[in-house]
């Protein structure tokens, strides 16, 4: 990582230069006419920035794992494109929408950064998406939950790959009023991504019949949830869903356990949960619990072979984040190679022709608002007893179909979307 | 049913017992502050930290010495609080003649150190620590159903806050203390070693974070930073309770406890800002704290 990082930037001026002289013989020969397609590597190189949270709470979901994965695709793919070497950057946005947009500003301006892979916090990604917009750059969201990063702030820059809030109500909270769960309490993150995942799941419960009977908006973040959980177990709702994530998630079904809150009768249904949250509480306090992933590990043969060399490599077992971090680089660089050029929309164009089949996703496909839809999963955590590892932890109960799981693009507010 | 302000009389009682529940934990950490700067003038904004790795130690020691609950009780303040003396005697002893900013600004550094340095190793979901068997289940008190590990909290983290108010304002070495920080000259010349308390005094302090640490691992996730987001609440604390008091540091830490808990029942969006705004009144009304002296 180091030494491509240390001679590019020795080399960055130069080539600034150098690309300015170029670009502004190109202006004057064409008349101010730029064509879209060079069909060549600029530069010579396919340069990569990994922009994410390293250090703070989404660190383990996607953070130095998910750059982890990077390297693995570049390497498995060969360390290059037609003779162009891929050369990667990483940052850490520290969650801080400035710091992330002028990371990558700077990415664009001095190195010449083709795409930005990562993409955590849904505020980092809106206003990184705007700078890449401007600038002509192409990202891959891998890490964000906010549908509108596909929805009301879509760009033809950026692409969202592994899951968002959409699915994440369509598929829990659908599936558990099927079963029978129609009264809910919430438990709502004080912010706008608890805001927007609570009104969804609202519509999706009083959609299919069910019904809210309370809902408590937390402070984000929150230690103590003891409050909280005393106050859903005296609401006699069935199930109590948490439209938070990260620690708070990890703290609420944490007291939930305490309190005996699924003894005494009622569920849980974690709307956003990953599998390092489930690794971090134990199986003990999230048994039986319900949730909705974009991947899991030991999903397959083909996902178990990948999952299994990146935890020879981390120690850990991936998180759909990290899985969908290798994948969207790996169709990435294949619809480089596949025509030639780094050029973003000419790229973009091959990503979104080209299906998405590999261990990551299944009836994947790009659409126009640059949302990738694929095949989502319902999974439950496992009880203790069932569990044969510490990486055993879910069981897959059903597959949400790729059409059904994503907000349908009829009523869609994505500008790209032509109806 | 009964009803207090549109809550049921229950369920008041229940977020009461919990209040209270969560302001034993405040009071404990607030002490450990407040005999800090008390006795000397250190802003300990490392507090947290040591918190933090009393939890930690207590998990390590679980997973990989086999160290027991009760055992990690006695054996981490012990260990934790040598590392606090160890910090005073190489570092915060050379800044002890300099402006209170500097003491502050040094445990601060310290604790992003510590806490950077976790999650290096060990990242940040954290892990979780079993409630050892003797405490497990919980008690049908009619009103709610109290875990036994959280009633189990309350006393214990109130008999370590009166002992050490005992200690501090009733015996003999807690007034040779108090007396070596009002003039350690004088006392020096009566042949008290005052060095050696004032090094003592600050491992008690980091021993009681640690001790609050180790009775938090089986409640919350054992993470690097669950330290830093307690610690604003109780400076809040203890500046309400007034900077050095003892007695204000434990009556304020289990007032803020049953106000937030209240908080949380009437207008749950608050709930974190409740303190601050409790805060904010007080400065105005009363600037040295509600059982601070006024200098």
């Amino acid at each position: 990582m180091n030494s491509p990082k240390q001679a590019n930037k020795m080399t960055s001026k130069c080539l600034l230069l150098k690309r300015a002289l170029v670009s502004g013989i190109v202006l004057a020969a064409a008349g101010g006419l730029v064509t879209a397609a060079h069909a060549e590597i600029s530069d010579g190189e396919i340069r990569i920035g990994y922009l994410a949270d390293m250090s703070g709470t989404y660190r383990d979901l996607a953070g130095p794992g998910g750059l982890a994965a990077l390297e693995m695709a570049v390497e498995d793919f060969g360390g290059s494109v037609d003779g162009a070497p891929i050369v990667l950057f990483s940052a850490d946005d520290r969650n801080s929408a400035d710091v992330g947009a002028n990371t990558v500003r700077e990415w664009i301006d001095q190195r010449n950064v083709d795409m930005v892979a990562g993409l955590v916090a849904s505020s980092v990604v809106i206003a990184v998406t705007r700078i890449l917009e401007e600038n002509d750059g192409l990202g891959l969201v891998s890490g964000s939950a906010a549908s509108s990063i596909t929805n009301e702030h879509c760009t033809a820059n950026h692409i969202h790959w592994a899951y968002d809030t959409y699915p994440l109500a369509n598929g829990t909270a659908k599936a558990i009023v099927d079963q029978g769960g129609d009264s809910w309490f919430l438990l709502t993150a004080d912010y706008a991504f608890g805001h927007a995942l609570e009104g969804d799941v609202e519509k999706v419960v009083n959609d299919n019949g069910g019904s809210i009977v309370g809902k408590v908006r937390h402070p984000f973040p929150t230690s103590d949830f003891s409050s909280y959980i005393l106050q859903a177990q005296g609401s006699g709702a069935q199930i109590v869903g948490l439209a938070n994530a990260g620690a708070d998630t990890v703290n609420a079904i944490t007291t939930a356990s305490q309190f005996g809150l699924v003894q005494s009768g009622q569920q849980l249904a974690g709307l956003l949960v990953f599998l390092n949250d489930v690794h971090a509480m134990g199986l003990e306090s999230t048994q039986g619990l319900l949730l909705t992933t974009g991947w899991y590990w030991d999903m397959d043969d083909e996902s178990r072979e990948w999952a299994e060399r990146y935890y020879e490599r981390v120690g850990r077992m991936p998180t759909m984040v990290q899985a969908g971090i290798y994948s969207s680089t790996m169709h990435y660089l294949n619809a480089v190679q596949a025509i030639g050029s780094d050029d973003t929309a000419a790229v973009r164009e091959q990503m979104m022709a080209t299906p998405v089949e590999d261990f990551f996703s299944r009836n994947g496909r790009i659409r126009e608002d640059g949302r990738m839809v694929h095949d989502m999963y319902l999974a439950q955590v496992k009880t203790p007893g069932e569990s044969t590892g510490e990486w055993d932890l879910y069981e897959i109960l059903s597959t949400i179909p790729a059409e059904e799981a994503y907000r349908p693009l009829s009523e869609s507010a994505c500008n790209l979307v032509g109806n | 049913m009964t009803m207090i302000f549109g809550v049921p009389l229950a369920v008041f009682m229940g977020q009461l017992l919990l209040g209270l529940i969560n302001g034993a934990f405040y009071a404990l950490l607030s002490l450990g502050l407040a005999v800090i700067f008390g006795l000397l003038k250190i802003v300990n904004f490392a507090h947290g930290a040591q918190y933090m790795l009393g939890a930690f130690a207590a998990l390590l020691g679980f997973r990989y010495l086999g160290i027991n609950y009760w055992l990690a009780l006695v054996l981490v303040p012990l260990v934790i609080g040598a590392l606090g003396v160890v910090l005073e005697r190489l570092l915060l002893r050379r800044i002890a003649h300099l402006d209170h900013l500097y003491g502050l600004l040094l445990t601060f550094g310290l604790a992003l150190i510590f806490e950077g340095t976790l999650v290096n190793f060990f990242g940040v979901s954290g892990a979780s620590y079993p409630i050892p068997s003797a405490l497990q289940g919980g008690f049908q008190l009619g009103f709610m159903f109290l875990p036994t590990y959280r009633a189990w909290v309350l006393v214990a983290a109130l008999l370590v806050c009166l002992f050490t108010w005992f200690m501090i304002e009733r015996t003999r070495l807690g007034a040779y203390l108090r007396a070596g920080t009002e003039n350690s000259a004088l006392m020096q010349a009566f042949g008290v070693n005052v060095p050696l308390l004032v090094t003592l005094t600050y491992g008690f302090g980091v021993a009681l974070a640690a001790f609050a640490g180790v009775l938090a691992a089986p409640l919350y996730p054992v993470s690097p930073t669950m330290g830093s987001s307690l610690l604003i609440v109780v400076f809040a604390v203890v500046v309400i309770g007034g900077m050095g008091s003892i007695l204000g540091a434990i009556v304020t830490g289990l007032a803020m406890g049953l106000i937030e808990g209240l908080t949380k029942v009437y207008y749950p969006e608050a709930a974190n800002t409740v303190i601050f705004l409790v805060m904010i009144l007080v400065l105005m009304l009363r600037p040295a704290g509600l059982f601070g002296k006024e200098t």
